[in-house]
């Protein structure tokens, strides 16, 4: 079982020698064996036993138990403790084991996949747990990465390799990895199998995209950096296989060192639970010393006189020494305010409340064949609670799909669906898609509704021709054709992909490139352009351009960019269109699309050479290359003719809208926290904006929108500052009149900022929040993050994800919770109270380390506002309730104590003692801890408001717990008192006496009984057939039980065990008893009733209001009243400009290096540019990767 | 809009997983069991069910009708209590005028027994059968060391007990080395004054018919008390065992009929059903009614002999004889009555109370007050 060998020392550095197994065992590794699991079939029951005891309650009770050895205290019999405590110890030990299978099972799953190790000079297959440090793996296309690897050399040129890093940081657009020039040829297997090189590189850590080594191979030093290692998590794509040193394994690997220790959570409730049970065990020392004071003076005023009837016991020779050992005595029987059970009937109940997560089927997403999981079943009734919610958006909010949604092609708007009389069509009444059918080579997945786009296309209108024929041209996607009209678009930013395929789609197909020509069909003509030069994508430049030689000689410059851009470097002549296009874009962007603007300019042959002798010219210089080049782009991209506008839509996940609109109805506060970091600058901030607007976070109405995109603490601390005085400028201008001012320097900021009045907006990006959590500025920045209505995060690493949560958790004193689909989201889903991972995708990190999972962000709306709500609820009644009835049920023996000496005799028979808390009144509010519902699923939904008091944690807080136990404490004084009234002086109907002790206790427990089944009758606002039946059930069992132990049989066998023999018979047939158990039972309950009604007449909450309305009126149809927000209003001017894209790619096309040999068509490439890419992209990428070799051209 | 572009897609059909438990989740395609949850009413938590609330059109009725039937009932009980003939006499004798004064001090074993006489006077008559009970106060028989110091199994007639009896009798579980029988401190300090009743009548005292059997419960008499087993009188099945130390003679010699002797006596049997309140009362004796035509005691003069064997002062107990009819509902029971017409009362008054509390100010709970 013990397979994975367990760490050594941490250690400083890392040294690694390929092919030598021997040398690397030095070192003592960790193994590629990864272990979750926590027993084996040995260690189970010792193990699990200690932790299980190491919970203070189970001690406790154990405590107890051996109390009850010792004769002079034992004031009941053993098995009242033991019998609760088996059960619940098998029952948690029933749970532990069964959860401890599943990660066993899943650990042997992942350790016995297979790979190909190269050992002895031989490709071997090899488990992944026998992969060693050292060892030479081999991987094929689309195979996971076992472990973390330094690529040695790769089937594509260059030993260039790509991966999709979906598993590790949530991103899906590929990336590319490169192995070191001296290894890249090692190409086939003996050479490799000699291959001796050694790594000494950085300890295990966590940093995903950091890696720092240098490789010692024939007495030279290469330096290895994060663009050489595959990492494990990582999946090889369109990469026929590669060869990889493992540098980390197993537990070594960045994956698992991300992937952090397993927190147990707790929810709030727990907490105060076992804050409660504290005070409660204060509480029995109390009372048990109140008690034994009382023990001790009656024995020195009474006891020790009645002695002549009743001997001290040997060995008590003081009052004070019994009244000790009545202290004891008391804290055996006083401890059922305390119930063992208590802890095992909440996860009895959370289990069910669990079960019925898994079973909802408006929570399974038939497309993915994937139903809701509660992986936790600790935490649902903190659902009910939550305040703050931290969202991933590619995959979570976001399906990661681009959609080509609208254009405006000189000066008119296409893609809104219309209907005859030319008024939008609402969503879900849409005609027919647009046929493509005329065009073979048409992209069957693409749809489009708007006809009068085709037909401009049919109709040959040139604007339109043109505006295809750029998004045909100007992109950097590669194509691949399996067979003759199968084509498949590789794009490197899905923005890209969906463009190229709209303009495939109207008839101009993008059908094949090499590194010097483009070759499109244009309405079934094959139209070869030369591709002269691309003028890449960067983020400062916010475009990119093409230019083309058409076949006809026109040299033509085809450029897409950013509005804000673009619309700058347009020609004067274009104002009109410009003015058209800007109105369209506005609306886009409103509707949160993505809008590129194209535009199009024609060359000079003469210019162009005279700008290209030039351009080889600074590309070839050695110093200030980047600059110069900017300069020549910049120089040619001007004076450009409009030609239109682009939409794309970043296709949100069913619902998400409207889910978002209703969280934020139910005062749940939503922050999206977004790893998308396309390239270093990328324009996130507004790809994240416009998913906000899109999403309904950020609408038009609100009254700003903050950006923070600060590089220096001093400049984000200022942003802040900024933002926050606004919002008070904001809020005293609506405060009429009332001043702010004298707060504001004080530390009463918080409130003063949560009080603002009117909408804000915060978009943070990564840089400035690595500032802004800071320690001495992440108050700062939460009160301001907290003042606005929406926040969003970009460009957060999953470090920093963590870190937002864990500030909220911080000072916010809220539930928070965070939903995410990638691994990137792990930390913040393990950091947060609840963590919720997408299913049903590829990547499963976050769903292992989520706590709730399900395929579709919109079912997040029924997890919080209906399971959430309602497990909430059942636990604070069913807590409310647990603490009353045992209260009632013990604090009877206190009041007893004092008129039987305070010998801590108790007042039921054993039996009921025992049984009470296990049998008789356990499966009612079991019952209605898993089944109670107070409004119906649909109303939570209807009226989001409903979810607040779980937010204000109203249901069960001190002041709840303390009505409860006054409560008990009140049933328990009449459950004493009024027997004693009656009992007192009275007798049975045959003159014998009424007040014997066995009749006393009979009618007290029947009483008590009745009265706690009364109770629960009351708080059961559900009462289904399985209600019913447990709450009759139980009071049938509790005569029967009573009965069965009085009877006749059970006596004769066990005399001494059985002493009540006879009595229910006896007691129950007295009038004089059934009076005294109406009388006790009208008492207790109906104050309780009285006040409840007057707090359902007087100050309804909103759940009886609706209660009662639905009660009312069933046939009432409901009103919709989550306000939908409007659409957007237009009005302020925003950029709508969003494109992931990332720079290098040009010139990786230009180079042709990235095409395979066969795929070219021509072969007029050489090796000199290549380089001059590699290392562009170097510079670009790693950043700190050597800038000594870049220098040539 | 559809499905233009998708890099996720792309990715589709690989095998899933990846990192630790790999693979736990669908995917590979292939045979996948359908994982859609059941359509039933339980698990989509739609049982039908009743969902009762407190309105004012039940909550309202529901006290006005407790309180009316609580009212008349409080009214019979208090009546009923009231027509029962109690007297009752203390004899304890801490006043120094009582006749029993003298034997205040007495032990258990004081020779000659002390007695004592009391003579009093019944106002009313006694029309029914009554009954005589013994009172003690301040006398813990409900003290855990108390109610646990017996061994049902011996007293149940199990030999092996008798001989051996439970630790749970300790200190009185052997006696010079004898197993006590009946051991324990219950058995040991049961009460053993003897009371006699006398009718006086022009000087002349009759005496008054107690009868002693009867007076326990039938289920306690005939299950749970049983003569040890076996053959020959009981002197000889107890035969190896010791009176209890307090006891002037052995349990086989409580009383001179067979069926009334050993640990089937009743005042034995009685005496051992433990009084859950240290002030309490045993039947005694039934005075049964003899003729139709005069009241089983009437108005006039009694007299109270008391054998005075049991020492209460000591501890500042107490000692009555009690005399009373009983009805329905058994002996007197003022407290029952009170609290019945109290809590019907209070839950009328409270009916009216929450009536105008709701006429007032109460909320018309309409879906119009639904705040959003």
């Amino acid at each position: 079982m013990e397979r994975c060998a367990a760490r050594g020392a941490p250690e400083e550095e890392r040294r690694v020698r390929a092919n030598a197994r021997e040398y690397n065992e030095k070192f003592q590794y960790a193994s590629n064996c990864i272990k979750t699991s926590k027993y084996n079939i040995v260690t189970f029951l010792p193990v699990n036993l200690f932790e299980q005891f190491q919970e203070v309650a189970n001690t406790y009770f154990l405590f107890l138990l051996i109390l009850q050895l010792i004769p002079q205290i034992s004031s009941l019999s053993w098995f009242t403790t033991i019998v609760p405590l088996v059960l619940v110890l098998t029952i948690t030990a029933v749970k532990d084991a069964t959860d401890d299978y599943f990660r066993h099972k899943s650990d042997n799953q992942v350790n016995n996949r297979q790979s190909q190790v190269l050992i002895g000079g031989v490709l071997r297959q090899e488990q992944w747990m026998n992969v060693r440090v050292g060892d030479i793996i081999k991987l094929e296309n689309n195979q996971f990465v076992a472990a973390d690897l330094l690529l040695l050399c790769s089937s594509e040129p260059h030993g260039l390799c790509y991966v999709e890093t979906a598993e590790l940081d949530g991103e899906t657009n590929m990336k590319v990895r490169q192995a070191t020039p001296v290894t890249s040829e090692l190409a086939d297997i003996s050479t490799l199998a000699r291959f001796d090189g050694e790594v000494i590189c950085e300890p295990p850590n966590n940093k995903l995209d950091k890696f720092g080594g240098t490789l010692y191979w024939k007495e030279n030093k290469f330096p290895l950096s994060n663009q050489n290692m595959l990492l494990r998590g990582c999946v090889l794509r369109n990469t026929e296989w590669c060869f990889g040193l493992v540098v980390f394994a197993g537990p070594d690997t960045k994956l698992m060192q991300n992937s952090g220790r397993t927190k147990f959570k707790r929810t709030s409730i727990d907490r105060l639970m076992n804050t409660l049970v504290l005070w409660i065990f204060g509480f029995l020392v109390c009372m048990g010393v109140i008690l034994a004071i009382g023990n001790a003076i009656w024995e020195h005023e009474v006891g020790v006189c009645f002695q002549i009837y009743l001997p001290w016991d040997e060995g008590v020779h003081s009052a004070v020494f019994s009244g000790f050992l009545s202290f004891w005595s008391y804290i055996i029987i006083l401890n059922t305010v305390v119930p063992i059970s208590l802890y095992v009937s909440v996860e009895v109940i959370r289990l069910g409340h669990s079960y019925f997560i898994n079973w909802d089927k408006k929570m399974y997403c038939a497309k993915r064949r994937t139903p809701a999981e509660a992986r936790t079943t600790t935490l649902n009734e903190e659902l009910g609670q939550v305040e703050y919610i931290f969202s991933d958006k590619t995959g979570t909010l976001t399906q990661n799909i681009m959609v080509f949604s609208k254009c405006s092609v000189n000066g008119h708007s296409y893609g809104d669906v219309q209907d005859v009389l030319g008024h939008n069509v609402e969503l879900g009444e849409r005609p027919e898609p647009v046929d493509f059918s005329f065009n073979p080579l048409a992209d069957p997945g693409f749809q489009f509704w708007d006809p009068s786009l085709l037909e401009a296309v049919q109709l040959g209108d040139p604007h339109v021709h043109e505006f295809f024929r750029l998004l045909s041209l100007c992109h950097t996607v590669m194509s691949e054709e399996k067979s003759e009209g199968e084509l498949y678009y590789k794009a490197q930013s899905p923005d890209e992909g969906a463009l190229v395929t709209a303009a495939r789609n109207f008839g101009f197909v993008f059908r094949s490139r090499t590194p010097k020509t483009i070759t499109v069909h244009e309405l079934g003509r094959a139209i070869t352009y030369q591709l002269l030069a691309i003028l890449d994508f960067n983020n400062i430049r916010k475009r990119m351009s093409v230019i083309v030689r058409s076949p006809e000689g026109k040299i033509r410059l085809y450029c897409k960019g950013a509005d804000t851009i673009l619309l700058e470097r347009l020609h004067p002549s274009n104002q009109d269109l410009t003015n058209v296009t800007t109105d369209h874009l506005n609306e886009y962007a409103g509707e949160g699309l993505r809008t590129l603007v194209l535009a199009c300019k024609d060359l000079e042959e003469s210019y162009y050479e005279d700008w290209a002798e030039r351009l080889r010219r600074a590309s070839g210089a050695p110093e200030a290359r980047e600059d110069r080049l900017a300069r020549l782009y910049d120089e040619v991209e001007r004076d450009m003719t409009l030609l239109g506008a682009t939409a794309i839509e970043d296709k949100l996940q069913q619902g998400v809208p409207e889910t978002i609109a209703i969280l934020t109805l139910a005062n749940i506060k939503i922050w999206v926290l977004t790893g998308d970091k396309q390239a270093p600058g990328s324009p996130c901030a507004e790809t994240a904006v416009n998913i906000g607007y899109s999403c309904k976070m950020l609408t038009d109405d609100m009254t700003e929108v903050f950006v923070v995109t600060g590089h220096t603490v001093l400049e984000v601390r200022e942003e802040l500052r900024k933002a926050r005085e606004k919002m008070m400028d904001g809020s005293r201008s609506m405060g009429n009149g009332f001043s702010y001012q004298e707060k504001l320097s004080s530390s009463k900021l918080t409130s003063v900022l949560e009080a603002i009045a009117g909408e804000y907006a915060l978009v943070i990006n990564g840089h400035s929040l690595a500032h802004a959590l800071e320690a001495d500025m992440e108050v700062e920045f939460l009160e301001t993050a907290c003042a606005c209505k929406a926040v969003i995060c970009c460009r957060v690493t999953p470090l920093q994800k963590a870190q937002v949560v864990e500030l909220v958790k911080k000072y916010k004193k809220a539930v928070t919770l965070a939903i995410g689909d990638g691994a990137n989201d792990v930390s913040m889903i393990k950091t947060a109270h609840i963590g919720v991972g997408i299913s049903g995708q590829e990547g499963i990190q976050a769903v292992l380390a989520s706590d709730y999972s399900f395929s579709q962000f919109k079912f997040l709306q029924r997890l919080l506002l209906v399971h959430g709500r309602w497990s909430y609820l059942r636990m604070c009644k069913f807590l409310c309730y647990f603490f009353y009835k045992n209260f009632a049920f013990t604090m009877v023996h206190f009041w007893f104590g004092f008129f039987c000496g305070f010998s801590a005799q108790t007042v039921y028979d054993q039996y009921f003692i025992t049984l009470y808390n296990i049998v008789y009144t356990s499966l009612p509010v079991l019952a209605m801890g898993v089944f109670d519902q107070d409004v119906p699923e649909q109303r939570s939904m209807e009226y989001p408001k409903l979810y607040e008091p779980g937010q204000l944690n109203l249901l069960f807080n001190k002041r709840e717990f303390f009505i409860c136990i006054a409560q008990g404490i009140y049933t328990s004084v009449l459950m004493f008192f009024i027997p004693y009234g009656v009992f007192a002086d009275a007798t049975r109907d045959d003159g014998a006496q009424l007040a014997d002790y066995q009749s006393f206790a009979v009618t007290v427990a029947t009483s008590l009984v009745i009265v706690v089944s009364v109770q629960i009758g009351l708080d059961t606002g559900f009462w289904t057939a399985i209600n019913h039946f447990f709450i009759w059930g139980s009071l049938a069992a509790y005569f029967a039980i009573l009965f069965a132990m009085h009877s006749d049989g059970l006596f004769q066998m066990f005399p001494n065990q059985f002493r009540f023999v006879g009595n229910a018979q006896n007691t129950l047939a007295q009038p004089t008893v059934w009076l005294t158990i109406a009388l006790t039972t009208v008492v207790c309950i109906m104050p309780v009733v009285a006040f409840r009604f007057l707090k359902l007449d007087l100050k309804p909450e909103l759940s009886d209001t609706v209660r009662y309305t639905q009660l009312v009126r069933k046939k009432q149809k409901p009103q919709h009243r989550c306000a939908r927000r409007g659409g957007c209003g237009g009005g302020s001017r925003r950029s709508g400009y969003a494109f992931s894209h990332q720079e290098g790619f040009g010139e990786l096309i230009m180079s042709g290096k990235n095409m395979r040999l066969s795929s070219l068509a021509l072969s007029g490439f050489t090796a000199r540019p290549g380089a001059a890419w590699i290392e562009t992209l170097r510079r670009k990428k790693g950043g700190e990767s050597s800038p000594d070799t870049a220098a040539k051209g | 809009m559809a499905v233009n572009y998708s890099a996720k897609e792309e990715a589709d059909g690989h095998p899933a997983g990846g990192g630790p438990g790999g693979g736990a989740t669908a995917g590979g395609g292939g045979a996948v069991k359908t994982r859609k949850p059941d359509n039933t009413a339980f698990k989509q938590q739609r049982l039908p069910a009743w969902q009762p609330i407190l309105t004012a059109g039940t909550v309202l009725p529901a006290f006005f009708i407790i309180g009316l039937i609580f009212i008349p009932i409080g009214i019979g009980i208090f009546v009923t209590s009231n027509n029962i003939r109690e007297y009752e006499i203390d004899y304890t004798g801490v006043e120094p005028s009582s006749p029993c004064n003298k034997c205040l001090n007495v032990s258990w074993d004081s020779t000659p027994p002390c007695t004592c006489t009391i003579n009093f006077t019944l106002e009313h008559s006694f029309e029914s059968n009554v009954f005589m009970y013994y009172g003690l106060s301040n006398f813990y028989q409900n003290h855990r060391r108390y109610v646990k110091s017996r061994d049902d199994s011996q007293l149940n007639g199990d030999n092996s007990s008798l001989l051996n009896p439970s630790k749970e009798c300790e200190p009185y579980r052997t006696n010079e080395d004898k197993p006590i029988a009946p051991c324990g401190a219950i058995a040991n300090s049961m009460f053993n004054d003897t009371l006699e009743l006398y009718h006086i009548e022009n000087d002349t005292r009759t005496a008054i018919t107690l009868i002693k059997k009867g007076i326990a419960w039938w289920t306690d008499k005939n299950v749970k008390f049983r003569n040890p087993k076996g053959d020959g009188n009981l002197t000889a099945l107890f035969q190896g065992t010791t009176k209890p130390v307090n006891w002037p003679k052995p349990v086989y010699m409580l009383d001179s009929e067979p069926d009334n002797n050993g640990f089937i006596n009743e005042d034995f049997i009685v005496w051992m059903r433990t009084a859950a309140l240290p002030t309490f009362r045993k039947l005694y004796r039934l005075i049964e009614r003899k003729s139709n035509l005069q009241p089983t005691l009437q108005a006039g003069k009694y007299s109270l002999d008391i054998t005075y064997n049991y020492p209460v002062h000591s501890f500042d107990g107490r000692k009555r004889m009690i005399l009373s009819t009983i009805s329905w509902m058994g002996g007197k029971n003022p407290f029952l009555g009170i609290a019945y017409i109290t809590v019907g009362s209070i839950c009328f008054f409270l009916g009216v109370v929450l009536l105008i509390i709701h006429h007032k100010y109460g909320n018309r709970n309409t879906s119009a007050d639904i705040p959003n």
